[in-house]
Order: C-alpha cells, then sequence, then structure tokens
C-alpha cells in the first residue's frame, strides 16, 4: 500500500472544521459540526483497512485479494448511530425553536446565580444577625432571649440579599 | 447454563422494550411487563456473579462465531458484580417512577415512552459490561447514551431541553473521541477483541501505546465525569425527573468508571498514566466538593457531590495494586446504590416541600419524620460515617494509598480524608436547612427554575397569592400581643404561621399555597420504593464483608489478566501468526 496524503488531510480538515462548528453557540452549526466530525471519523476508520482490495464476497474475490471487511462494518454501525443521533438534534433544534425562538445553547442560570453570590451565604453570617428561624438548629446563639416582632418573623433567609432588620451592611 | 444466561441481561430488557411499546395503551401491563423484565434481570444477574465467583470468567461467543472473529460476551466477577448492583438500581427506580406516574396521575398520558426507554438504557448499560470487544463497549454506549437522551429531555419543556443540548454534545463529543480510538487502535492491531487486545496493545511502539491509552481515556474519563472533564454533569443532571436523574447518577457515570478500569487493567496494564489518573482523581474529588458545598439547591449539590466521590474511584484504578483496584469495585457499587437513593430521596423532599432549594424548605423533620430518616441514614452513608459502606469504602481506598506510600498517594488520601468532611458539611448544611428549621413561610425566588415557576403561577392566578400572603402577617400580629421569646417562640410562630397557609390552601383550592405548601401525603410506592433503596444501601454495610472478599478476588482477577484471556480464548492464547 502506498501511502496517501489525500486521506489525512481530508480528515485533518473535517476534523478542523468540525470541532470549530461544535464550539459554536447555534445548535445548527453544533448539528453540522457533529456530522463533520462523524464523517471525519468515519473516513479515518475507513482508512484502518489497509489497502484497497476487491470485494469481500466469498466466490467473488480469493482472501488474499479482498479488502478488509470489519471497518466498513463499524463504519456501518457508525452511520446508522450518527443518523440517529442527528435526528434526534434536529428534533431538539425544533423544540428549542418552538419554546424559545432561539436556538442557541442558553446559559445555566442556576450555575451564574451560584456565581454571582457575594459572601452572605448564611453559613458565614453571625446566627444574631439573623431572624430566630433562619438561624442554625441547635445553635447556642439562638438560644438567648431576644425579642422578635412579628414583622421580624416573617423576614427569611435568602442567599442573594439579606433583608434583615438590623443587618447593618 | 452459564452461555444461556450471559446474553440474557442485554436480550430480556430490548425484548422488554419492545414489548412496552406494543402495549403502550395500556399503562398497566406496561409497568407489569418493566418489572417483570427487570426482576428477570436481577435474577440471572445474580446467577452470573455466583457462577463467576465459583467458577472465573466465562466467555460466550455470540452467534457461534469463532473467538477473534465474533461478537463475544465475557462475564466476570467484575462485570457480574456491576450487574447485579445496576439491576438492582434499575428495579428500585422503575419501582420509584411507576409510583409517581400513578401519583401524578399520568397514567392515561400518551407519554408511554418511559419504559421503553428505560428498558433500552439498562439493555446499554449491560451490553456495556458484557462486551468483550472494544466496538461492542461502543455500541452498548451508544445504546445507552440515546436513550439517556431521550429520558433526559422527557416532556421537552424548556430547562430539560437547554440542559439536553449540553448533555448530547459533550456525550457526542465524546463517542466520537471513543469511535476514533478504536479506529487507531484496530489500524494499529488488527483487532477489537479486548483478550487479543491485551497481548498485542503491549508489543506497540511506547508512543503508540500512550496515544491510544490516553484517547480512551479521555473518552472514559468524559462519561465519567472526572475533572477537567466533569462540568457538563452538574449541569445537565439537575433539571430531568427525579427517577431519571437517580439512575443517572448512579449508574451512567459508573460505567465510564468500568471503563477506565477495564482500559487500565486489562488493555494497558502497568501502570502508565497513573500519576496523571491520580491527580485527576485528586483534582475531581477537591473540586467536585467545593462545587457542592457551594450550592442551595439539593439536586445540585448531590450532583457535585457525584462528581467529587468519582474521584475516590479513580484514585483507587490510579493506585493499581490490588488492594486500590478492590477499594475502588467497592466504592463503585456503594457509591451507585447510595446516589441513586439520595436522588430519589430529593424527588421525595420536592415533592414533600415543593422545591429542592435549601433556601425554601424547612421543617421537613417534624412534617415528615420518615422522609428525615431517609435522607439522613444515605446522607451519612456518603459522607462516610462509621457504622456505614461509605466509611468502609473510603478506609479500603486509604489504607491502599498510605500503603503505596508515594507523596503523591499520600497528597490524595489527605484530599479524601477533606473530601470526606467536606461532603460530610454538604450534607449536614441541607440536613440544617431543610429538616431542622422551621418551614420558611414564603417562596423565594432564588433559584432561576423556581422563580419561573412562581411567575407563572402568579400569571395564572393572580389573587390567592395574596390572600396567603397575608395569613403570615395576621399570625405574627397575634404574637404581638403575647410576647414569646426565644427560640422556641419563632418555632411555634413558624409552626401556626405555617399551619395557616396550610389550611388556607385546602379550603382555598388551586392557591400557589396549596400547591407548594400544603401537607400532601407522599405517594405510598414512591416512599417505599426510596426506602427499600435506603435499605439496599444499608444492607451494603452488613454484607461489606463479603462484599469486600469479592472485590479483593474481583481485582485479583483482574491485574491477573490472564483468567480473563484465557476464558476468552477457551484456552491458553493462540500463538500470533501475523494478520
Amino acid at each position: 500500500m502506498t501511502p496517501t496524503v489525500v486521506f489525512p488531510v481530508i480528515i485533518g480538515g473535517l476534523y478542523a472544521a468540525g470541532v470549530y462548528l461544535l464550539l459554536d453557540r447555534s445548535l445548527t452549526r453544533v448539528l453540522v459540526g457533529f456530522l463533520l466530525l462523524g464523517n471525519a471519523t468515519n473516513l479515518l476508520l475507513l482508512s484502518t483497512g489497509g489497502y484497497r482490495g476487491l470485494a469481500p464476497i466469498l466466490g467473488y474475490a480469493e482472501p488474499d485479494q479482498m479488502s478488509d471487511p470489519l471497518p466498513q462494518a463499524f463504519i456501518l454501525t457508525a452511520i446508522v448511530i450518527t443518523f440517529g443521533i442527528s435526528a434526534f438534534v434536529l428534533a431538539m433544534i425544533h423544540r428549542s425553536w418552538a419554546l424559545a425562538r432561539n436556538e442557541a445553547v442558553a446559559n445555566d442560570e442556576e450555575d451564574r446565580r451560584v456565581a454571582g453570590r457575594h459572601d452572605t451565604d448564611a453559613d458565614e453570617l453571625d446566627p444574631d444577625d439573623l431572624a430566630p428561624d433562619d438561624r442554625p438548629a441547635g445553635h447556642a446563639d439562638s438560644l438567648t432571649t431576644r425579642r422578635r416582632t412579628g414583622a421580624d418573623l416573617m423576614e427569611v433567609a435568602d442567599d442573594v440579599t439579606l433583608p434583615l432588620p438590623g443587618d447593618e451592611r | 447454563m452459564i452461555s444461556v444466561l450471559a446474553p440474557l441481561p442485554v436480550l430480556l430488557p430490548l425484548l422488554g422494550a419492545a414489548g412496552t411499546l406494543l402495549v403502550g395503551r395500556h399503562p398497566r401491563t406496561q409497568r407489569t411487563v418493566s418489572l417483570v423484565v427487570l426482576t428477570a434481570v436481577l435474577v440471572v444477574s445474580v446467577v452470573l456473579l455466583l457462577q463467576a465467583d465459583s467458577s472465573g470468567p466465562t466467555a460466550i461467543s455470540v452467534g457461534g462465531w469463532p473467538v477473534p472473529l465474533g461478537i463475544v460476551l465475557v462475564v466476570d466477577r467484575l462485570s457480574a458484580l456491576m450487574l447485579v448492583v445496576a439491576s438492582t438500581v434499575a428495579l428500585g427506580v422503575l419501582w420509584f417512577a411507576v409510583g409517581q406516574g400513578s401519583a401524578d396521575g399520568s397514567e392515561e398520558t400518551p407519554l408511554s415512552i418511559f419504559h421503553p426507554t428505560f428498558l433500552v438504557l439498562i439493555a446499554g448499560v449491560s451490553n456495556a459490561f458484557l462486551a468483550g470487544d472494544l466496538f461492542n463497549l461502543y455500541v452498548g454506549f451508544e445504546i445507552l447514551l440515546m436513550a439517556s437522551y431521550v429520558l433526559l429531555t422527557l416532556g421537552g419543556s424548556a430547562p430539560r431541553v437547554r440542559a439536553g443540548i449540553t448533555y448530547v454534545v459533550v456525550s457526542l463529543t465524546s463517542s466520537l473521541i471513543f469511535l476514533a480510538a478504536i479506529g487507531l487502535i484496530y489500524a494499529s492491531t488488527g483487532t477489537v477483541n479486548m483478550a487479543q487486545l491485551a497481548t498485542r496493545l503491549g508489543e506497540l511502539p511506547e508512543g503508540m501505546q500512550l496515544l491510544l491509552q490516553s484517547m480512551l481515556l479521555i473518552a472514559f474519563c468524559i462519561k465519567a465525569a472526572v475533572f477537567p472533564l466533569s462540568a457538563w454533569l452538574p449541569d445537565s443532571y439537575p433539571t430531568a425527573p427525579a427517577p431519571v436523574t437517580a439512575v443517572f447518577a448512579g449508574l451512567l457515570t459508573k460505567v465510564g468508571v468500568y471503563a477506565i478500569i477495564r482500559t487500565q487493567t486489562l488493555l494497558f496494564p502497568g501502570g502508565g498514566l497513573d500519576d496523571l489518573l491520580m491527580w485527576a482523581g485528586l483534582a475531581t474529588m477537591v473540586m467536585g466538593i467545593l462545587g457542592a458545598v457551594a450550592q442551595t439547591d439539593i439536586r445540585r449539590m448531590l450532583s457535585f457531590t457525584l462528581v467529587s466521590h468519582i474521584g475516590y474511584m479513580v484514585f483507587g484504578i490510579a493506585l493499581g495494586t490490588t488492594a486500590g483496584l478492590a477499594g475502588a469495585i467497592f466504592y463503585v457499587a456503594h457509591h451507585i446504590a447510595i446516589q441513586t437513593s439520595l436522588f430519589l430521596v430529593a424527588g421525595l423532599i420536592e415533592r414533600q416541600g415543593g422545591s429542592t432549594s435549601v433556601n425554601r424548605l424547612g421543617g421537613l423533620a417534624k412534617r415528615s419524620p420518615l422522609l428525615a430518616v431517609l435522607f439522613f441514614v444515605p446522607a451519612m452513608n456518603l459522607a462516610g460515617i462509621p457504622p456505614f459502606s461509605g466509611f468502609i469504602g473510603k478506609l479500603g481506598l486509604l489504607q491502599a494509598g498510605v500503603a503505596d506510600g508515594s507523596p503523591l498517594a499520600l497528597t490524595v488520601v489527605a484530599g479524601g480524608v477533606v473530601t470526606s468532611l467536606l461532603t460530610l458539611l454538604a450534607v449536614a448544611r441541607v440536613w440544617t436547612r431543610a429538616f431542622w428549621r422551621p418551614p420558611t413561610q414564603e417562596p423565594l425566588d432564588d433559584t432561576a427554575a423556581a422563580a419561573a415557576s412562581d411567575a407563572g403561577a402568579q400569571a395564572r392566578e393572580p389573587a390567592p397569592v395574596g390572600a396567603a400572603g397575608e395569613s403570615p402577617g395576621n399570625s405574627g400580629s397575634e404574637q404581638q400581643g403575647e410576647p414569646q421569646t426565644g427560640r422556641r417562640a419563632a418555632w411555634s410562630a413558624a409552626w401556626q404561621r405555617h399551619e395557616q397557609v396550610a389550611t388556607a390552601g385546602t379550603t382555598v383550592p388551586g392557591t400557589r399555597a396549596a400547591s407548594v405548601r400544603a401537607l400532601r401525603p407522599l405517594p405510598g410506592v414512591m416512599v417505599g420504593a426510596t426506602a427499600v433503596m435506603v435499605a439496599v444501601t444499608v444492607s451494603l454495610t452488613g454484607i461489606a464483608g463479603a462484599l469486600y472478599g469479592y472485590t479483593d478476588r474481583a481485582a485479583h482477577e483482574l491485574l491477573d489478566r490472564t483468567p480473563y484471556i484465557e476464558a476468552v480464548f477457551d484456552g491458553p492464547v493462540p500463538a500470533e501468526d501475523g494478520e
């Protein structure tokens, strides 16, 4: 078998383009990127079969002239899988469009919220500053006598903003 | 007999999936079929486990093709144990899902795809555990991933589609890396049969071995959510329905861990990349648990601890010793059960408290003592409190690390101890806030999902919200007249307020207070399923001695390699005579 430069160039090009598209926020581009990557991988598998030979059918060719059928079986499986997943991703794009008129990958809101939180996590606060019902259970300080009005009792802990009376910050 | 039984864990769920599709219009029949199939799989797996333990690994050539050519299914101690744990967990989760379905009154809905998809998922998981060649492993992965895409986006709501997109794209990438690695392995060795690869890969040049090994490890580490490649998991798991998250958390990452064990023991023995894996394990533990501590949503917290505890298993594998591997396998079995139970409990908490955010929950210990027990036991188990299996697993791993004695291993041991403590902190936070403190009366807009659902509720029923909000005010003014002080007063005030809201909710049906705050009895089936799963995690402690002995034998078998290879070739390895 003579080494050919065509395969590596095509495979490498497809991988590069595929990865580039996969990194995009637009889902359609992601899908196209995935298809390119899938094809690149299929070509890679095809190239593992070695030299070109005759169709691997008994009676049609001698075994030593046949091309390796196994990678082709791999590719067939991979194509079917890629096909199924593409259909699923298309359905998701459609759903995303129907829901939000948008097919960009959205942010994880909860993640942003946690990341944007300041140092006002309830665990780091002095329990005395909290409304009684927000204090850590069993905290010694929470047993001290302290008058609370009904309005105070309505205050509740929140990690984002702590609307506490007596919180001087 | 084993040759008849071995394909059944794959075959039965697939046939069951077809069956449940056929009877899609009859939910009861569908449920029966799924439960019967999974019970059968569990029985078969137990038989396989006993067989594998008594007579060593067995290989079955599917379709009768001679060994290096056809597809081989291999049952050894590791895969049999994984099958048993997986089918137990699957059965528990299915039971929970059935209970949830009937409790929600969704029996008559056209959404009949849960059961078939779930069974396909189990077929894929079983196939991955049994696969004796790399390509079949890939197919197993794809079957379970395809099913998981559908399950994760069940219902197609906006948050699920968003989470599903992340999950699908990341999984696709890892699958493509795996497939490319298979191609390269085939090109360099001419086979994908793992037993044959075990003998042939060692003959390759070292650089080539390193490339192939790292490609496989990258692919599997993405699936197992090992640290630098784990960001997708806490993003995508929490939005799915409770039973789906539970089974994903329990099983899917562990399939990746299983594949890492196979790669590191059977295909690439000798400890290449062990140091790197050890670092990855350390980073996974620490970063994961730091993430968990920062969360206020129980499901997200659990997702982060899931990532974190994968680090323990990776650490055990990276040690490469029998003790390390035995500890890792024990930990996998323990962690599958524990994480599934915790996510099921989180599902119950959401039902009972109307939220999974610790800022919105409160008073659950008094409101539902059973739920409190169901959360407390596995939570302590997860944190590694002594009587439980989590402690035994961690102790085994840490001992193996100390026995290894290298500075790196000792560093990871220290990291493991810190992680364990931080896990305790994370679950204790949930415990004190969701279970011990009195209930908070106002839903807070502190999670994006909650805010969205509140907004939806407000849009639908603007008036009752105000009514529900007023009642605590009234209760507060009553309190003013009769000064009660201290914590006790706060408790009773909060309880009064809570009761008021709850009763107001029942008299004015359809208020938000009613839908979120009212004391809803938990459906018995869901509680039963969760209780059984928790009992399983506790029973792991009871049988820990036997189980640890078993995982020890499994680790010996894995490191020895010859039993596996000889089982596949039905005798000694045939002499290599070219392609």
